[in-house]
């Protein structure tokens, strides 16, 4: 808790439930010019001259290292875990081994109770199950892998194929598994054009660039602060004492910087569990960061998906029928389903619907959260079925989606809150020259490649969660915004402080950011791609009542009153804010969702193109060009926005191309557990990629009319690639990742 | 063992077994150099020694006596930028800034390579280097960012490079 | 990471002496010590040797140091202007970092990226004799078609070799006892058979301390390599070739291959479907024939043979335009 914060006892508070639309925007009246201009990162210099730290980076009095050792098994229960060895290396302190305590798996995003714990029994190869800790580093690397973990083995399902057909239905969630209206069986008996096909996607890891890594330091008072890697501070926060079996306040994460989430940072993961469990044995600060290879053994995985995808049209194209049913994984008794059919409750119009997911259990490491959960699988899929259909209608893909826009949300039939799906087609239809494209598969042929284009929709669903912020007012004129909100590579740092600036009135530079710290007001962290949204709502509103205190303090309306430069301008009078601000002022901002939520669908959309080109001889794939077209609400940021999108994108480049993560089906354990087999793009992967905004406000999704980025641009971008390579070679790929093999046998001689 | 890094001179007596990389982070609190994997599939720890780019989690401390490190920390400050480090800045080259300290030393030592003459696999004639994008993404591609700045990176070094070739004319 | 003991070698001689395992550039040694795959009790290092020059004989060929990095060799001007199949193949390798460290004598010892060789929790009959091999029924896409035993089917991963192959390299050594040896590239490795572990005729102790090109080949020289990304990815298949042509028939040719055995391969065979015919389809059919005839696939690398055959044949089609 900040001074400020205990001196003024109960803090003044601006709360908005988003229960009515919110059509007027300060971000609108503002005068500073900051709010969506393509900004420099605030953070930036920090960031390219090694000055940012990372979980890791934090010095310690008298910290030890401490490295996991794993399961080397699928499944089984512990009998022992024989650490003799380890314990003589020179430099190792203990080997420190809590059953019940270290979490058999991470946690989901959001959760606020513990993470399934008890690591006497192995669901997946990997699993940590003690930890080592030493004075070095090389110490307890060296004794981590002479311990030896003795098992009585037991069945494990390691096969998907081998265990589809007992999938059963999730308990519904947040999400329902099923839905349906109509009849689709019906409707697909009578459409004059069908499209009935299966594609399937492999496990995907994150990847974030940064491997998970706590310190674990327990203070005087028994207050537990670790600096970890994290998207969500408060919530995990709640899991981590959960686990530890603290109070609540007693733990404080603090993730200023993060290297990277993509959901894989969401909730709790072993190796936090472990350096506190071992801190607090040891009562000194442990240090834990995991190796490459555990991120990928042990943390958590983007579950393989089997979805099979029903179209049913008239001649005209039209949609009578459309049905997503997917097959996803995950651990016994973990409920988490990947929701590939997320994406389909409203995409297109058509009278007879089927969403349905079921889950199949395996003893593979957890499946959870990973860029879009649900779009950027299912869109994969959906989009490469329009594309079929498209082709059987004859019809161009562009023109088969506008005939099948919905006027409404076609299941829950309620408006849409913005929907420019068309136009983002258009108008990367226009960009793209995609009036070039030969319409008929492997016309273009140049030297030893194919060429061909392929486009995609992109459809995200916005999320508004609930958040709150401080914001002050220094004697000198300054903010400070403060809120346990994360940047993770997504530009909080810097959106946040434009908001302050265009609502207060300030200079960039007179504004400061701190994020990260769980003593800080709880937010929505990073997640869901609401974090713009949320926290930055929570800052907008915390400025607002900043507004009223300095208009008073100047006697006049905020109406009235205009802030710009760091003067208050009124009544014929200009005055130095600071002159205003008094010892300081300080107000929080709280924002949650409301009624809007169901009133109206809230979503983004987007529209991808892509040119790629496939080597005749070998089925080498190589992305030419790409362009998103995209409509999310306001822009905060025009730089960081465009960034998000070229990560989403490139995030669907690797999902069409190259990422799989490959399970032995002897044993689950991940195969090709290391940066070298798993293959993320590398630079020359990627080509420029244009990045296309359409101006857009949402004033049913929060009072700054922003809706989340960070994850349209995986939606439907992997699609696009795949129907470019049909185009390209008039080969279907439905197995993802469409790797050279896979198109071998089928490319034209 | 005695070395010089970004510019000072250090002793250090290091377990036999630190890399160059836990060397700089753990002992000498640099830790602008990070650990992405540790097995030099990712270029996260890239620095320079004796003027080359080298990933640092692949080589031993101790074989470095007498060596030239340099690591980010020596490139610029926030307040004094190198020029390098000022593009990615103005072409949002990173977004989590994980990868970007290793992204920016390896984009210093390619360009040096470069200005010798170093071929490429993306170079149609050996003999004759013209740093096209193409050039760059492949001379980048032992850096991985997975937040995926590579555009904006290629637009940096672009620029950079452009800007020493007007010197250089 | 075990630890060792560790000493800096100022001789040749002095290497040799030590008993020990030599670390150059380290970037393959280090990476397997950091997983216990290698567990050297003591290393030598080399690095500072005096071997890291490329010098012509007189008989137009170059000796290259043992220490050479991979970027200079791909650099140098003699290199680029008539091997140029070896500067392909060093370009196509790695990242620019890993080039920069990367030894000439140490990437010929470049070991398996087998995924099962490198984690100790798996069987591996390179890594633990005796222990099985998991890639036989399990993924093994990057494994190899050619060369096979049931006891490993690892390829050898690097791309120089390749090259070094094809151009009939000879490696120069000194063994432990003070002699030099001259190895020909084709008489170096060894396949797995019933001992996957010895991997080359090396003796224990013994050092490379140059490779040896003869005098440049005459004809056309391509390095071609197929792999899961654009860059920074190893071959999936990769063909060094050199080819002479005269009077429209193929004269001489030299093919290796990287992603296919668990050696840089190469077979007379093709090379005699080859020689003294005019190119074409059928001849380039032949020549797949001869390559793949012993083939053989484990499943998920299966489509190696197909795509060698395709990528053997497009890189003829080049090597005889």
């Amino acid at each position: 808790m900040s001074l400020i914060g205990t001196l003024l006892g109960r803090e003044e508070t601006r709360s908005l439930t988003m229960d009515q639309p919110h059509p007027h925007s300060l971000l609108d009246q503002g005068t500073q010019g900051v709010i969506g201009r393509p900004l420099d990162r605030i953070e930036g210099p920090l960031k390219v001259s090694g000055r940012a730290t990372y979980a890791a980076e934090y010095p310690a009095e008298n910290l030890a290292y401490g490295v996991l050792v794993r399961a080397p098994f699928g499944s089984g229960t512990i009998r022992d875990v024989v650490a003799d060895a380890a314990r003589s290396v020179p430099g190792v302190i203990d080997v420190v081994t809590d059953y019940p305590t270290f979490i058999r798996n991470p946690q989901q995003g959001g959760e606020m109770k513990a993470p399934t714990q008890g690591v006497q029994k192995v669901d997946y190869h990997g699993e940590i199950v003690a930890i080592v800790v030493a004075d070095t580093f090389e110490a307890a690397r060296e004794g981590a892998a002479l311990v030896h973990v003795d098992a009585e083995p037991a069945e494990g399902a390691y096969v998907f194929a081998a265990h589809r057909d007992q999938a059963e239905t999730p308990p519904p969630d947040q999400i329902p598994p099923t839905t349906s209206q109509g009849d689709v069986d019906a409707a697909m008996a009578a459409a004059a054009v069908t499209v009935d096909a299966t594609y399937t996607t492999p496990s995907q890891n994150s990847a974030a660039m940064e491997p998970h890594a706590s310190i674990a330091h327990w203070q005087d008072d028994g207050t537990l602060v670790l600096h970890g890697a994290y998207q969500m501070v408060a919530s995990d926060q709640s899991q981590l004492a959960a686990a530890l079996g603290v109070a609540k306040d007693k733990v404080r994460i603090v993730s200023r910087y993060v290297g990277g989430g993509f959901g894989s940072k969401l909730g709790i993961a072993p190796e936090s569990v472990a350096a506190a469990v071992a801190a607090r044995k040891l009562a000194r600060p442990v240090k834990v960061a995991m190796a490459r290879q555990q991120v990928f053994d042990a943390t958590v995985r983007r579950s393989n998906t089997e979805q099979r995808i029903r179209l049913g049209a008239g001649p005209d194209g039209r949609l009578t029928a459309i049905a997503h049913e997917t097959l996803a994984t995950n651990l016994p008794g973990e409920d988490f389903f990947e929701p590939a059919g997320i994406g389909t409750h409203f995409a297109y119009a058509a009278a007879n619907r089927l969403v349905d997911h079921k889950l199949v259990r395996l003893n593979w490491l957890l499946a959870g959260s990973m860029r879009a959960p649900g779009e950027a699988v299912g869109m994969l899929a959906l989009e490469a079925a329009m594309d079929e259909l498209a082709e059987k209608l004859q019809l161009d893909p562009i023109e088969l989606r506008r005939r099948n826009e919905p006027d409404q949300d076609p299941e829950k039939q309620v408006p849409f809150s913005s929907r420019q799906l068309v136009p983002c087609m258009d108008k990367g239809a226009q960009l793209f020259g995609w009036a070039d494209r030969h319409a008929a598969p492997a016309s273009d042929r140049r030297g030893e490649w194919w060429h061909g284009m392929g486009m995609a929709a992109a459809v995200r669903s916005n999320m508004l969660q609930k958040s709150s912020a401080r914001v002050q007012l220094t004697p000198e004129g300054r903010a400070i915004v403060a809120t346990d909100m994360t940047d993770i590579g997504t530009g909080s740092y810097t959106i946040l402080a434009q908001i302050a600036a265009e609502t207060l009135g300030l200079p960039l530079d007179r504004v400061e950011v701190q994020l990260g710290d769980g003593a800080a007001p709880p937010s929505a962290g990073s997640g869901g791609s609401w974090g713009a949204g949320s926290a930055g709502s929570s800052v907008y509103l915390a400025c607002e009542l900043l507004r009223e205190k300095l208009a008073k303090a100047m006697g006049t309306s905020p109406e009235s009153m205009t802030l710009k430069d760091g003067r208050a301008i009124a009544d014929n009078r200009a005055v130095d804010i600071a002159e205003l601000v008094g010892d300081g002022l300080s107000a929080l901002g709280e924002i949650a969702p409301g009624k809007q939520e169901k009133a109206f669908n809230q979503a983004s959309y987007g529209a991808h193109f892509a040119e790629v080109k496939v080597n005749a001889v070998t089925g080498e794939v190589r992305v030419e060009r790409m362009l998103g077209v995209f409509a999310a609400g306001r822009i905060l940021n025009e730089k960081t926005a465009r960034s998000q999108c070229l990560g989403g994108m490139t995030f669907g480049i690797g999902a069409a191309l190259t990422e799989e993560l490959v399970h032995d089906p002897r044993n689950g354990k991940v195969v090709n557990r290391d940066l070298g087999e798993y293959h993320v793009p590398v630079n020359a992967d990627v080509p420029q990629i244009d990045v296309h905004f359409l101006d857009e406000r949402d004033i049913h999704a929060n009072p700054i009319h922003a809706k989340g980025i960070g994850e349209l641009g995986i939606s439907g971008a992997g699609a696009a690639i795949a129907n470019a390579i049909y185009n390209a070679t008039g080969v279907r790929v439905r197995d993802y990742p469409i790797t050279c093999d896979k198109l071998l046998e089928g490319l034209p001689g | 063992m005695r070395f010089t890094i970004n510019g000072q001179s250090h002793e250090a007596e290091v377990d036999i077994r630190t890399s160059l990389l836990d060397l700089a982070r753990e002992h000498l609190g640099l830790t602008g150099s990070k650990k992405g994997c540790d097995h030099g599939q990712c270029g996260a720890c890239t620095m320079l020694v004796n003027g080359r780019r080298i990933n640092s989690c692949l080589t031993l401390a101790v074989m470095h006596q007498d060596d030239d490190i340099v690591t980010i920390e020596g490139l610029g400050t926030p307040e004094a930028l190198h020029p390098l480090q000022a593009a990615f800045v103005r072409h949002d080259g990173y977004q989590c800034g994980y990868c970007t300290p290793g992204q920016i030393c390896s984009a210093v030592g390619m360009l040096d390579e470069v200005a010798k003459g170093w071929p490429s696999h993306a170079s149609a004639d050996l003999d004759a280097v013209t740093l096209d994008d193409a050039e760059i993404s492949e001379r980048m591609s032992g850096n991985i960012c997975r937040c995926a700045a590579y555009p904006n990176i290629v637009d940096a070094i672009r620029e950079v490079a452009g800007e020493r070739d007007e010197v250089a004319a | 990471m075990k630890t060792f003991d560790y000493a800096r070698a100022d001789s040749v001689a002095d290497a040799v002496a030590a008993r020990g395992r030599f670390i150059a550039g380290g970037t393959n040694l280090i990476d397997l010590m950091k997983l216990q795959v290698e567990t050297p009790e003591k290393l030598v290092d080399i690095s500072r040797l005096d071997l890291n020059r490329i010098e012509e004989r007189a008989d137009g060929g170059l000796t290259i140091g043992a220490l050479v990095p991979n970027s200079d060799l791909a650099a140098d001007p003699r290199v680029i202007a008539k091997y140029e199949v070896l500067s392909r193949a060093l370009l196509a390798g790695a990242s620019g970092q890993l080039r920069n460290k990367a030894t000439t004598g140490g990437n010929l010892l470049q070991r398996t990226r087998c995924y099962y060789f490198c984690d100790t929790a798996a069987g591996c009959n390179k890594r633990a004799p005796g222990s099985g091999c998991e890639a036989i029924g399990g993924f093994n896409r990057i494994h190899a078609i050619l060369g096979t035993s049931d006891q490993c089917i690892a390829t050898h991963p690097g791309d120089m070799p390749v090259a070094m192959r094809a151009l009939d390299a000879v490696i120069v050594t000194q063994t432990p006892g003070g002699d030099k040896r001259r190895i020909a590239i084709g008489d170096f490795y060894r396949l797995p058979g019933d001992t996957p572990q010895v991997e080359t005729v090396l003796e224990p102790g013994e050092l490379i301390t140059h490779v040896e090109l003869p005098a440049p080949p005459a004809g056309r020289q391509l390095y071609r390599k197929v792999r899961d990304r654009a860059s920074y990815a190893f071959a999936l298949v990769s063909v060094a070739g050199v080819v002479t042509m005269e009077g429209g028939k193929i004269a001489s040719a030299a093919l290796a291959f990287g992603g296919l055995a668990p050696m840089p391969w190469r077979d007379a065979a093709v090379e005699a479907a080859l020689v003294g015919q005019a190119p074409s389809d059928a001849v380039f059919a032949a020549a797949a024939d001869a390559l793949l005839a012993g083939a053989k696939g484990f499943g998920t690398n299966d489509f190696k043979i197909p795509l060698a055959r395709r990528v053997l044949t497009a890189c003829l089609k080049e090597l005889t335009r």
